[in-house]
């Protein structure tokens, strides 16, 4: 792919020292100019920012978790003051210090200790109408020694701010995958926290395909020593989409690995997305091992993707640590390769896009996770099939 | 039969340097029972004139002509080219990040043939050419080229044109990176799948130890951008031997 922009290094700048609060009067409402708003769609995100109640009797939307219960997966509902839920969340930003006001009773999946949890846990989530506001807040917690996925599905439309509080306890092996299927009028802003303690490893996937402007934020802190971390994301932006991930990756504890890697593709006019990936290698995280990566591919013109990686190391006692980020517009070499065996320039653009974003999904592991995602890609694909392709740089 | 014919072509390409001529005059007819081999000092336009014909739009040209069967190559697209007959075997081939193996092949046969092969009889074939060039059934459902050794590039590329049957292929130096056994199988695979359909063969290489076991009908200098001279397989022992001083020092 063609490099166009590499976003130089700032440091991670207190990162970890962001201010939080559980009661939405502690933060101002933003105004565009913090460093975690600046790039974000706040006049459409305004709606999230409004403090009213929401989940009062029934649900603002629709919670489907499918066989879960029957499996002895679902833990009852859990409120403000039930362990585990704020364990580890401190809210951060105004959407989702309301999101944990005005969530009552929290979903709660956990996967049992020493089980593996074969099928994943689809919750599905609809909305039902943008104009609807809706807040959440959802703890999944791996149990030691447990394995597991955990899938969740967002659809139809809403004004949703949700956090997701993740706890994958020592040895536990635990995948969650958040799906974006939105209608275009959605609006959702999500905070995912999670801690990875001794020897557990989560993989965390953000997918977003709909949605008007999605927001999803995981912050993950490896606690615990030998603690891993997989961070992806893959995003497909159209016309007038913004979908953004604010990453955060914390090592705190010893010889602890992370990969982090979103990748995105844009097409159609105003199509936006933001990704911001701090690492931040902690003084006692000797030994850390650590990469980040974010690549964003250019469909059509009239797109804009905003890149910003950032690694602070606090301590010089590390197995590695690197980032990379690049924009650009197709391969050339690659479109000519799949043309030489007779493939029309069409259709090689399409598997170019399609491989591009597999490698994301390639990761899942889950096969019926897997083929969903490859379908979604599919989808998008077949909807910008009309567009002009982006002009050659320099052209 | 068919013929691929390639008149004085000329060939530059736009460097930051502004334009640099590659080929000065090319003229080269190779019909499709023959094996040309192309042998020139490194520079000499080899891949430029390989990529020429596969229709890479680095390249322009700025002068003459190539025809297969005396329709207009230079007209027709990159993939217009490869299901008009031709082929080409990368000296690099290109990594494709998440597309496997079988689903790439899958998808070009059926664009080179116009339908979608039948799928036991396609499984079956693919099967067969894997196991002859001595590659493992797990390259299926790797992506294209990622992480593959220089020889298993190049096995790759043959698999392709023994499942697509072109009837010119270009193979810019696809004994280079071969190991001895590698290099025994892949010229096999060429010298069978000549032996069962009709293959014009434009083998680039630098080394005569191919030839030993694909046998040239021809033998082409390359030098400077152009054929500095012609003959039959006691050429290249001679240029082994010689080497190509001979040639640059007479300034063609
Ligand atoms: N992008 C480029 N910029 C500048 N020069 C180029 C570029 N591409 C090709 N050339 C030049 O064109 C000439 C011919 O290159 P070509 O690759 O065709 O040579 P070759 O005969 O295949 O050499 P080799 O035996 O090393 O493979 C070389 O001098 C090369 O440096
Ligand atoms: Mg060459």
């Amino acid at each position: 792919m063609t490099v166009i922009d590499t976003t130089p290094v700032v440091p991670v700048q207190t990162r970890s020292e962001r201010p939080w609060s559980f009661d939405p009067e502690d933060f101002e409402r933003p105004t565009g100019r913090e460093v975690n708003w600046k790039l974000s769609d706040l006049r459409r995100l305004a709606p999230l920012l409004v403090d009213e109640e929401t989940e009062a009797g029934e649900r603002s939307l629709d919670y489907d978790t499918g066989d879960a219960e029957a499996r002895g997966l679902l833990v009852e509902s859990t409120g403000h003051d039930a362990a585990p839920r704020g364990e580890i969340f401190q809210p951060e930003d105004l959407a989702s210090a309301i999101a944990w006001k005005r969530c009552a009773n929290a979903l709660h999946v956990r996967l049992p200790e020493g089980q593996a949890v074969e099928a994943p846990v689809v919750v599905r989530i609809a909305g039902r109408g943008a104009d609807v506001h809706g807040n959440a807040h959802i703890v999944i917690e791996a149990m030691p020694g447990s394995q597991g996925t955990v899938v969740l599905s967002h659809e139809g439309s809403a004004a949703y701010a949700q956090n997701v509080e993740i706890l994958v306890r020592p040895g536990a092996r635990l995948e969650v995958v958040s799906v974006q299927d939105w209608e275009d009028d959605a609006v959702h802003a999500a905070a995912h926290q999670a801690v990875v303690e001794q020897g557990g490893f989560l993989r965390h996937i953000v997918a977003s395909f709909g949605g008007g402007v999605v927001r999803v934020n995981p912050s993950v802190r490896l606690a615990g020593e030998h603690a891993e971390g997989e961070l992806f994301g893959l995003s497909f932006a159209d016309a007038g989409q913004h979908l953004e991930s604010q990453v955060y990756l914390h090592h705190e504890g010893v010889s602890t690995k992370g990969d982090v890697l979103y990748k995105g593709a844009l097409q159609g006019e105003g199509a936006r997305s933001v990704w911001i990936g701090d690492v931040l290698i902690g003084s006692g995280a000797t030994g850390t091992d650590s990469y980040e990566k974010n690549q964003n591919l250019v469909l059509t013109d009239g797109t804009r993707a905003d890149s910003i990686p950032n690694l602070e190391i606090e301590t010089g006692d590390i197995a590695g640590a690197g980032h990379a980020s690049a924009t650009g517009r197709f391969d050339d070499e690659q479109l000519f390769y799949l043309q030489s065996r007779g493939i029309e320039e069409e259709e090689a653009r399409r598997l170019v896009v399609i491989g591009f974003l597999m490698e994301i999904v390639q990761k899942v592991g889950v096969p019926e996770v897997e083929e969903r995602l490859a379908a979604a890609i599919e989808e998008e694909l077949r909807r910008g099939a009309s567009l002009a392709p982006a002009s050659r740089a320099g052209a | 039969m068919s013929v691929l014919d390639i008149k004085d072509l000329q060939v530059s390409i736009e460097t930051e340097q502004g334009k640099k001529e590659i080929l000065r005059g090319v003229d080269l007819t190779i019909s499709s029972d023959e094996i040309h081999a192309v042998m020139g000092p490194n520079g000499s336009g080899k891949s430029t004139l390989a990529y020429t014909i596969a229709g890479h739009p680095r390249y322009t040209v700025d002068g003459g002509s190539i025809t297969l069967d005396g329709e207009d190559v230079l007209g027709m697209s990159v993939d217009e080219r490869a299901r008009a007959g031709l082929f080409l075997a990368m000296q690099y081939p290109v990594e494709i990040p998440g597309v496997t193996v079988s689903n790439f092949l899958r998808t070009a046969k059926t664009a080179v043939s116009g339908e979608a092969p039948r799928v036991r009889e396609w499984i079956g074939d693919v099967r067969t050419a894997m196991e002859s060039l001595r590659m493992d059934p797990s390259f299926g459902e790797r992506n294209v080229n990622e992480g593959f050794s220089g020889g298993e590039k190049k096995r790759h590329e043959i698999l392709q044109m023994e499942l697509l049957r072109p009837r010119f292929a270009v193979l810019d130096e696809t004994d280079s990176g071969l190991d001895v056994d590698a290099l025994r199988i892949v010229s096999e695979g060429v010298n069978r799948i000549k032996g069962e359909t009709l293959l014009g063969v434009l083998l680039i290489t630098h080394y005569t130890r191919i030839l030993r076991y694909i046998q040239p009908d021809h033998v082409h200098v390359f030098v400077n951008g152009r054929v500095a001279e012609q003959g039959g397989p006691e050429l290249a022992e001679r240029l082994e031997e010689e080497g190509y001083d001979r040639y640059l020092k007479a300034g063609v």
